[in-house]
């Protein structure tokens, strides 16, 4: 395959319009970190953003920070914190998960193009909320722009959240700007063992349901807890609970979650530094059981249904837990057809969506990875992936067959 | 003036076949073509322009909605969707030959769920109403317009409205999970769901904002939201807008990020005091309310935090409630500041921009130039923890040189947003007001690109013309299939 890696916006927009130009389909991408999620991509051409990287702008007093898509994640989180700040919507590192290639460092254009967003997401909002701005290069090679570098901004489409998680289909990403946050000064977790994941999830819903802003909740059953050193000891499920906020009010927090959360058992509290770490953890999904060849879904639904959804799971012998206060259900299964169809079927039923994040390419080629649309949405995103890239040159197919 | 496209003859001329056709769709006292029974309806917020439209419907159904959109559709019709009527940038505003789909018929909440955190309510809800029917539960729902005692949440939807608490909670397009949504054909689409993140392209994020250009939202399903133990509010005084500003700097510093940081100049806090009474230090030339959440003890520790920062600044007074009533005080000058400025002026525009937050007092200072060179008064309220401003330009109506002066002068304060590094609006949308200045903001190749999109939605443009794009043709041939 020949490869593009420009460094400069400018040989990023010729090297599309050339594509374009020759009707000759490209595969866009960073690093390559998240190559096995969604739909293989078939092109003879690829076009790397890695060295088209750093920071371009970064006021804290304005909460802002702007950085070319290539940059590196782990290098962004840095910059933010020596000035104590951090990403909201807290993306995981998914590399223990996606094997040869999630070894390398994601690029902040990666996270932006998936969407993909951490156990703050359940209280704080998904990368998408927090895009303030893009520039882009569209299938025409055209550079494009949206929003800007300020907090509020209504003027015009929304483009910053069309193009967030359209996984490089509709335009290439070159710059982003976030909204970023002060970090919090402590973090502190409630523990309660032993529950079943329809318990665990009422659990949660009282505690996403209190007045102390709760910044994430999630399940593990005993199997997905014992990978995880700092609740290994516990010998049974968890339900964990997270506060984040200044280190006293983390104290006096927890204390009266743990007080409300008292019908549920008698709930343990984490440090900080334990907090930390648990949740990087659960972050990263590495309470997920998780074979080589096997294959690797996230099912998004109403909290409430996603007991149903683990149930669905285990009946087929797969594993699971579940974040977003039950919401997020990840999910480790064999790499079958008939597997993905019992999956796709349960998030269905309690009305939600599926992604599947890792699979063979023979398999994932021929499935469909996320919910396909009904005609009349089918019909609008085709019309709307042409206003961007009439030629479907931008990873045909990444998302939807023939799109 | 702001020039308005001329209507289809070819629709005017078949006028009654078209309300003869709205009739039979919908039961009888949902069409209006009275020409007095129309006026209700010829404006919204931005009151300086009027229009009767062709008719007015008022459906109570997602079918009836679908039903005339199809209607509309067949016979070439434009359609204009209307909530309760208070868009500052004329998003409602009619056309002599469209339909206005008035949505204030639709005001059922239909589902409450606390255990999954969400609402699910018809598009005439209004927007306080959300509050108030999940409040007994101690939740609210976050996005907070000045307006929303009377807005309605299908407008909110449409404008991506925000609020003076989005600094911590987000705007509307942060806090909704699924849409039910008409397209221009008639066809009724379910956008999203109960549950977070959908999958696929984020019709969520593109159709909120996007001004009735795309469809038209007649179900939201909202993100409810549990309320802190309690939120308490102090009032900082300053001799400059330098200082303020430099002081909101400090704060966002800090780490503290307060639930709400509104900031006033010197006219603002006058023409707020006259009205309200609420005790504002007159001698200030810049004042901030600022607002944090939690218990008692969280309360004082933040208050006590922000008033060491406020002391830094050499601050005139600072004022720190004691209680829930001692805050509804401080907040009593500001939620009363548009009729106090209504009280001392026949007629304001209510502008939108919004700026990088240091460059505030430079901002300010050409604000109060530009007052001078037009000769019209100007106070200056905004959220000053993410910069989006709102002067409000003083003017008269019944002066044509007056409204013209006002309009410019808003024209050029926008404009000098955007030269700054912000944009022209912040939560009003661009609607008519600011349709005419997106090219100050925008390439012409980002205009196409935005063209395409809502090309590839409404095919024959006949959703909400004559808003956010210029009245220009597009400088690129459309591509969308």
């Amino acid at each position: 395959m020949s490869e593009l890696a420009p460094a400069e916006e400018a040989e990023i927009a010729v090297a599309v319009l050339a594509a374009h130009d020759a009707g000759e389909p490209l595969l866009v991408f960073g690093n390559g970190s998240k190559a096995g999620f969604l739909r293989p991509v078939q092109a003879a051409r690829s076009l790397s953003l890695r060295n088209h990287a750093g920071i371009t702008l970064y006021s804290p007093k304005e909460l802002v920070i702007s950085a070319r898509a290539g940059t590196a994640m782990q290098a962004l989180e840095a910059e933010l914190a020596r000035q104590g700040q951090h990403v909201i919507a807290e993306p995981p590192d998914l590399s223990a998960l996606l094997g040869p290639n999630g070894a390398t460092s994601q690029t902040l254009g990666g996270v932006v193009a998936t969407n993909l967003s951490g156990p703050r997401r359940v209280a704080w909002g998904a990368m998408r909320d927090h895009v303030l701005g893009i520039r882009a290069v569209n299938g025409q090679g055209e550079v494009i722009r949206s929003g800007g570098r300020v907090l509020k901004n209504v003027t015009g489409l929304d483009l910053c959240k069309l193009l967030t998680g359209s996984y490089g289909t509709l335009a290439v990403l070159t710059e982003i700007t976030l909204k970023v946050l002060p970090a919090p000064e402590a973090a502190g977790t409630v523990v309660l063992p032993g529950l079943d994941a329809s318990g665990a999830v009422a659990a949660m819903s009282a505690a996403l349901g209190s007045p102390y802003s709760v910044s994430a909740a999630s399940w593990l059953p005993a199997e997905a807890a014992a990978r995880v050193p700092e609740l290994a000891g516990f010998g049974a499920s968890v339900t964990v609970a997270r506060i984040e906020d200044f280190a006293a009010s983390v104290v006096y927090r927890t204390g009266r979650l743990r007080a409300d959360l008292a019908g549920f058992g008698s709930g343990e509290i984490l440090d900080d530094a334990t907090s930390r770490a648990v949740w990087r953890a659960i972050g990263n999904a590495r309470p997920l059981a998780v074979e080589a060849e096997e294959a690797i879904w996230r099912v998004s639904v109403r909290p409430s249904a996603g007991p149903d959804v683990v149930r669905a799971v285990g009946a087929i012998g797969g594993h699971s837990f579940l974040d977003w206060g039950g919401g997020l259900v990840w999910i480790a299964a064999p790499a079958r057809e008939s597997v993905h169809r019992a999956i796709t079927t349960a998030a269905r039923a309690a009305g939600g969506v599926w992604t599947l994040l890792r699979a063979p390419d023979a398999l994932r080629a021929g499935l469909d990875v996320i919910p396909p649309e009904p005609a009349s949405l089918a019909q609008i995103t085709r019309r709307v992936k042409a206003a961007f890239d009439p030629k479907g040159i931008l990873n045909p197919g990444r998302m939807y067959a023939g799109v | 003036m702001i020039p308005l496209p001329e209507p289809k003859a070819n629709v005017l001329a078949r006028r009654d076949a078209i309300v003869a056709g709205l009739r039979a769709l919908l039961p009888e006292s949902g069409v209006i073509a009275e020409e007095l029974l129309l006026k209700p309806y010829e404006t919204d917020g931005l009151a300086a322009y009027r229009q009767p439209p062709l008719a007015v419907v008022l459906p109570e159904t997602t079918e009836q909605v679908a039903a005339v959109m199809a209607f509309c559709h067949r016979n070439g019709v434009r359609v204009i969707p209307r909530g309760a009527g208070t868009s500052l940038s004329g998003g409602a505003l009619p056309l002599a030959d469209a339909v206005v789909i008035g949505l204030m018929r639709m005001h059922r909440i239909l589902e409450i769920n606390y255990a999954d955190r969400y609402a699910v309510v018809q598009a005439g809800v209004t927007n306080i109403g959300i509050t108030q029917a999940v409040e007994g539960e101690g939740f609210f729902y976050a996005p907070d317009p000045s307006s929303q005692l009377a807005c309605m949440i299908g407008g909110n939807v449409g404008m991506n409205s925000g609020g003076a608490h989005c600094l911590k909670y987000g705007v509307t397009a942060n806090n909704l999970l699924g849409l039910k949504v008409v397209t221009v054909e008639g066809e009724v689409l379910d956008i999203g769901g109960t549950h977070l993140d959908a999958a696929g392209y984020d019709w969520l994020g593109l159709l909120t904002g996007s001004e009735g250009q795309l469809g038209i939202a007649t179900e939201v399903t909202v993100r409810i939201l549990r309320g802190p133990e309690g939120a308490r509010a102090m009032l900082a005084a300053f001799r400059s807008n330098e200082v303020a500003g430099a002081c909101v700097a400090s704060i966002i510093g800090s780490g503290i990020i307060p639930v709400a940081l509104e900031f006033m100049d010197k006219p603002a806090i006058h023409a707020c005091e006259a009205f309200a009474h609420a005790g504002y230090p007159l001698d200030a030339e810049a004042m901030l309310i600022i607002e944090v959440e939690g218990s008692p003890a969280e309360q004082d520790d933040l208050l006590d935090r922000l008033k060491a920062i406020c002391e830094r600044h050499d601050p005139i007074s600072l004022r720190v409630a004691a209680s829930a009533e001692e805050s509804a005080a401080i907040w009593k000058g500001r939620k009363g500041a548009f009729g106090a400025i209504g009280r001392i002026s026949p007629d304001y525009l209510c502008m939108d921009g919004v700026i990088p937050t240091s460059r505030l007092p430079d901002v300010l200072h050409r604000i109060g130039e530009m007052g001078k060179e037009y000769r019209l008064q100007v106070a200056n309220i905004f959220h000053a923890g993410d910069g989006n401003l709102h002067p409000l330009i003083m003017f008269d109506a019944n002066d044509p040189d007056s409204l013209h002066r006002a309009e410019a002068f808003g024209a050029d304060v926008l404009k000098l947003c955007v030269e700054v590094g912000g944009c022209l609006t912040g939560e009003h949308g661009v609607g008519v007001e600011k349709r005419d200045l997106m090219p100050v903001q925008f390439s012409a190749l980002d205009l196409d690109q935005q063209r395409r999109i809502k090309s590839a939605f409404d095919p024959d443009w006949l959703l909400n013309p004559a808003k956010v794009f210029p009245l220009t043709t597009m400088t690129a041939p459309a591509r969308a299939a």
